[in-house]
């Protein structure tokens, strides 16, 4: 046993550090701090520095242009982006749909779309989810019929995220109605301009545009456009979804929101005292804290035993759980550490006018985020789902 | 012992909730967070509907101009009103502000009541600070005499209903330090006063609020409530019942909730089957329905004892607040997990529901001030 990083770790980290500091705008830091959207082009303006950098992929092999980093590697780079409030990047192209293209697409697959990916030209979303295809993803309807070189797609899915701004979608299509369920998927490319297409805004309860129903009425998707093989679009899926999975503790979210809420609790007075100084509150952190602690070791744990080689197993089925957990607890408790300020709804601050919050600093973000984030359980595999996943593989049989 | 309601309250719980299904649209529609930005906050028809239907006058005692105003009709009216999600301002213009003016009032001061009751005036208190946080004595704003007039400097913070009222009931220090519970008064103030500024903003869980900077207001020394310096029993008399109030509005949503959630369980398919049929689900809803008990008798008893001994009351309250927040963030979240998705969108009204509940944590103090509030009131 070492707690302690490498020297190699330790030298990557400040450098990490030292390109964070020079090159993450301020005012992209400022708004992430206090919770506010950054909106399509502030996305766009950090994938490109860490392109610029040659640190946008950090999981792609170098062979594809990415930095191959370790686990390790990954989660000390993860961490310093938190820490200093860097923009969270958008997963869809880079860590989800590029893996998937990089084991199983073809090679002109390959040449053509990941460098779009990393130049920014494309952004993807993620169609999987439909109305009736939730945490039961295999029974999806949406249907794509060949008819000579094309593909005709017809359909809905749901819940996509950020797909307003996305000019790509990563469809799973039913191919064969007949086979059984998993059997008779497709994993599809599509062109967001294409015919037929059209997304509608979902809000959400905090107010935000953040996903979208898409519908498909008779598109037409060129064959080269499939993914793999037809009908084993099931198999991609499912290694996706492991890739989906990486970070899935959100250590890094959980340290930078754990001090946001110290700092403003310094900042209430709570019966002439810091509320941060009072006991209910401070035990409510604290707890969370000794959470978070713990949790982050079982991550690195994980984290290195992948780092050599092994494929993590229920275990991250657990961090999911319990890193989801700890986010929303202290998501509570900066919505509690807001007092009364907690209760306004103020679009124009959130979404990055450039005025202060009314009550203490971050308070405006507090509730939106704390109701927000109960996507977290929700999506990505469900905390029931990964329960289910765990029980199964402890106690066998049907879970 | 009998836990039936009377005659007259089972009526007035009928006729509302009726009344309140058939406006269910309306309701609605001004909850939502994108008409909650250019509107009052809330459907000015129904508000003048509640009145007709003596929704308000139930929240009054016949001394005051209304027909009942105890803690049980307090809870029949804000129960229903929480089933429905509505945002109307009954507590802030009724119980807080009517409530304010009935028990400090002169004769012409309390003519105000009669209107509240009528439908024809809305009102909102103008307490809270930036740095008081819950506490009911932090008072840092201030009334200073000059001559027969008064003038008012200060701020106060995320005061509902502030932008419909006709009239902001305003605390302010004539003497003492911050934090004594001597030297408050209570000023009755224009909405459209000069040195009064309105920053109107909606809320996460619908409805409206505002900064209210006071600039040097000037006022002339009749606009004062009650007696000089002596306005906290009455604004802790008032705080109690908005209090038994808001928890019996959130026992409302939570019944809401659970319900949305149960019938949920029973129609969405995945699987093949319908989710109520996993009995992971179906504990977690059964814990819900046992904490929603809890919470329906902590109302109980923070109701009945309303019109008991101060000690009495500040431990049923807090007791009740305490159990009601903690029961009620369970509801809401879990009410949310076992939608799914669906529950995440501002359209469903479930979501709706969810915020109600959790943010009426943030008034009058949150599930630990009011433990705190509970162990100094047993230590006492
Ligand atoms: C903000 C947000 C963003 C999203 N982004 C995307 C995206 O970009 N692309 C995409 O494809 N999808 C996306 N999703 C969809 C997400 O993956 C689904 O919401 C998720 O799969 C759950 O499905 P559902 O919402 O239909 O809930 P359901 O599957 O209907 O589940 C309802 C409840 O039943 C429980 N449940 C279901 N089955 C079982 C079982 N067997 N045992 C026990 N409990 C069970 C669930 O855990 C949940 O509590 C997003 C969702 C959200 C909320
Ligand atoms: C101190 C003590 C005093 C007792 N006194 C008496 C007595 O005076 N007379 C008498 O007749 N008996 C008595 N009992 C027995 C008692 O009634 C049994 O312990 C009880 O019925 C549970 O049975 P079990 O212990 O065999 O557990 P099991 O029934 O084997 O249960 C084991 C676990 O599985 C769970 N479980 C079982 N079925 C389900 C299900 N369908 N869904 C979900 N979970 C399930 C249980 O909740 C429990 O957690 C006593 C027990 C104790 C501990």
């Amino acid at each position: 046993m070492d707690l302690n990083y490498s020297v190699e770790e330790q030298a990557f980290r400040a450098e990490v550090q030292e390109f964070l500091a020079q090159k993450l705008p301020k005012e992209m830091s400022e708004a992430i701090r206090l919770g506010r959207e950054l909106g399509k082009e502030g996305h766009e303006k950090w994938h490109a520095i860490l392109n610029e950098q040659g640190w946008l992929a950090p999981n792609w092999p170098q062979e594809f242009g990415g930095c191959e980093w370790n686990a390790v590697q990954r989660h000390i780079f993860e961490e310093e982006c938190c820490r200093a409030h860097a923009p969270r990047i958008v997963p869809f192209g880079l860590a989800m749909l590029a893996p998937v293209l990089q084991k199983f697409g073809s090679k002109a697959q390959q040449d053509h779309y990941l460098p779009r990916i990393l130049s920014g030209e494309d952004w993807w979303c993620q169609g999987y989810s439909e109305p009736g295809a939730g945490s039961d993803l295999a029974s999806l309807k949406t249907r794509a019929v060949r008819e000579g070189d094309h593909y005709v797609v017809n359909g809905q899915k749901t819940w996509t995220t950020l797909g307003q701004h996305a000019n790509w979608i990563f469809c799973l299509v039913r191919t064969d109605p007949d086979a059984k369920q998993q059997s008779g998927i497709s994993f599809l490319l599509i062109d967001m301009d294409t015919p037929g297409i059209e997304v509608r805004p979902i809000i959400l309860l905090d107010g935000t545009h953040e996903v979208n129903e898409v519908w498909f009425t008779d598109v037409k998707v060129p064959v080269e456009n499939l993914v793999g093989e037809e009908n084993k679009g099931w198999t991609y899926a499912k290694y996706l979804l492991t890739h989906e999975r990486t970070n899935i503790a959100g250590v890094g979210f959980s340290r930078a929101g754990l001090d946001a809420v110290k700092r403003m609790a310094s900042s209430q007075m709570h019966r002439g005292k810091p509320l941060s100084e009072n006991a209910h509150f401070a035990a409510r952190v604290a707890r969370a804290e000794i959470d978070l602690m713990a949790m982050s070791t079982t991550n690195l744990r994980i984290i290195s035993r992948a780092a050599a080689g092994q494929a993590p197993g229920v275990e991250s089925s657990m961090l999911k759980v319990k890193g989801t957990e700890i986010r929303q607890e202290i998501n509570d408790l900066a919505r509690r550490a807001a007092g009364a300020y907690a209760m306004p709804f103020v679009s124009e601050a959130l979404e990055g006018a450039n005025e202060p919050d009314m009550g203490p600093e971050g308070s405006a973000a507090a509730a939106p985020q704390y109701f927000n984030n109960r996507k977290l359980s929700i999506f990505g595999g469900s905390n029931e789902v990964q329960k289910n996943i765990i029980a199964k593989v402890k106690l066998g049989g049907g879970a | 012992m009998n836990f039936d309601l009377t005659e007259e309250r089972q009526m007035l719980q009928d006729s509302l909730r009726r009344f309140l299904r058939d406006n269910q649209e309306a309701l609605r529609a001004s909850t939502r967070l994108g008409n909650a930005e250019n509107s009052l906050g809330f459907d000015a028809g129904i508000w003048t509907k509640l009145a007709e239907l003596g929704v308000i006058g139930a929240l009054f005692s016949e001394e005051e101009g209304g027909f009942a105003g105890a803690g049980f009709d307090l809870t029949t009216v804000f129960e229903e009103l929480g089933r429905a999600g509505a945002v109307e301002p009954l507590l802030d213009t009724a119980i807080l502000g009517g409530g304010l003016i009935a028990a400090l009032g002169n004769d012409a001061q309390k003519e105000l009541v009669e209107q509240v009751i009528g439908g024809e005036v809305h009102l909102a208190l103008a307490h809270g600070e930036p740095n008081s946080r819950y506490d009911l004595a932090q008072v840092e704003t201030t009334a200073k005499a000059e001559g027969d007039d008064i003038i008012l400097t200060g701020r106060k913070a995320v005061v509902i209903n502030a932008e419909a009222a006709d009239y902001l009931i305003v605390s302010a220090r004539e003497s003492g330090a911050t934090g004594d519970e001597e030297g408050i008064s209570l000023f009755l103030v224009p909405r459209d006063s000069a040195g009064l500024t309105l920053r109107g903003y909606a809320l996460l869980a619908g409805g409206r609020a505002a900064e209210v900077d006071l600039d040097g207001l000037r006022l002339s020394a009749n606009a004062r409530l009650g007696t000089s310096g002596a306005a906290y029993a009455a604004l802790k008399r008032a705080s109690n019942r908005a209090e038994v109030a808001l928890a019996a509005e959130t026992l409302g949503a939570m019944e809401a909730a659970t319900e949305m959630t149960r019938e949920y369980l029973l129609t969405r398919q995945q699987f093949g089957r319908p989710i109520g049929s996993f009995q992971a689900l179906q504990h977690r809803m059964a814990t819900l329905l046992i904490e929603l008990e809890q919470a329906r008798s902590a109302v109980i008893n923070a109701a009945g004892h309303l019109e008991t001994s101060a000690e009495e009351q500040a431990l049923q309250i807090s007791a009740a607040r305490n159990l009601v927040g903690r029961a009620g963030r369970l509801v809401a979240e879990e009410s949310i997990q076992l939608h799914g998705g669906i529950a995440m969108t501002e359209e469903y009204e479930l979501a709706h529901i969810a915020k109600r509940i959790v943010m009426a944590d943030h008034r009058f103090g949150d599930t630990d001030t009011q433990l705190e509030r509970f162990i100094d009131q047993s230590a006492a």
